[in-house]
């Protein structure tokens, strides 16, 4: 994935409304009618945060030329992820080892109890 | 043995903002302890960016206002990474404030400033680090560096949608 793609998957998830839809359209295609309904927003205003999740190619347009039904591309979705899971997989890791070593201390202190400053 | 509860683990990262990143894990232990492990060479040198053939070259900490920290680590091919800083403020056991900069030339210009809190309840330690970058551009080259890479501008957002998509995902 090029750091430009990822940059527009990231500003296309960093807002509530483009994931609502995102989630909405994971439960399948929908129209703009459709995804405008359970927001407070008008076709247009649902249309433009559409542009941009097309944009960053999470979302394609379907064949039926009437309802131009949107669906959920959720390739890029997934290589966002794996790259997140990196960083997280890095702390994680970290964060484990001290886990393990915290765990060892107070073996340490139970045995040898002293007051500690 | 690791702890049964839930709270323990689960690490979360979040951007409060787009010059900040920040984590919060629980650990099975006092603050006390995990403040130490976080702030004394000898306890650092175990946890911290140690893994696979990755290991502390330098690990150096001067744990007073105005003090210094410098880590270095080294692989097996001999590749070195490293970061350092001045200590800001120090509360034991809850709280360390200090600057950041990574060596690396991706880095950019300007100091980070890394906030550490240590909370306890019920014998469990809540750490939470925020940091907070110079500008925009610094942290999301930190983001896309391959250690510090990829704490979402949204991984809590990556989680809400991922959640509502079928299981083949997961």
């Amino acid at each position: 994935m090029t750091p430009a793609r990822l940059d527009a998957t990231f500003a296309a998830l960093a807002d509530p409304t483009r994931r609502a839809i995102l989630a909405r359209l994971a439960s399948g295609e929908a129209s703009v009618a459709e995804l405008a309904k359970p927001f407070a927003m008008s076709q247009p205003a649902i249309s433009k945060h559409l542009k941009v999740l097309e944009r960053a190619g999470l979302v394609s347009r379907g064949r039926d030329a009437q309802r131009r039904p949107r669906r959920l591309e959720a390739k890029p979705l997934a290589e966002a992820t794996e790259w997140l899971e990196r960083y997280r997989d890095y702390w994680e890791d970290n964060y484990q080892r001290l886990d393990a070593l915290l765990e060892e201390m107070k073996a340490t202190q139970k045995t040898n109890p002293r007051r500690k400053r | 043995m690791k702890s049964s509860t839930k709270d323990v683990g689960a690490l979360k990262v979040t951007t409060p903002s787009d010059r900040e990143i920040a984590m919060t894990r629980v650990f099975d232990a006092a603050r006390s302890m995990v403040f130490d492990a976080w702030t004394k060479p000898e306890l650092l040198k175990r946890w911290l960016g140690v893994f696979g053939d990755w290991k502390f070259a330098v690990c150096e900490v001067d744990l007073k206002v105005g003090g210094k920290y410098r880590y270095v680590w080294r692989g097996s091919d001999g590749k070195e990474m490293g970061m350092g800083g001045v200590y800001r403020e120090i509360v034991r056991p809850e709280r360390i404030v200090c600057t950041e900069r990574f060596d690396e030339p991706w880095y950019g210009g300007g100091d980070a400033i890394d906030t550490t809190v240590f909370a306890e309840k019920d014998k469990k330690t809540t750490v939470t680090t925020t940091v907070l970058y110079a500008s925009k551009q610094v942290r999301d080259s930190v983001l896309k560096s391959p250690m510090e890479g990829g704490v979402a501008k949204s991984y809590d957002a990556l989680d809400e949608v991922l959640a509502s998509m079928p299981a083949k995902n997961k």
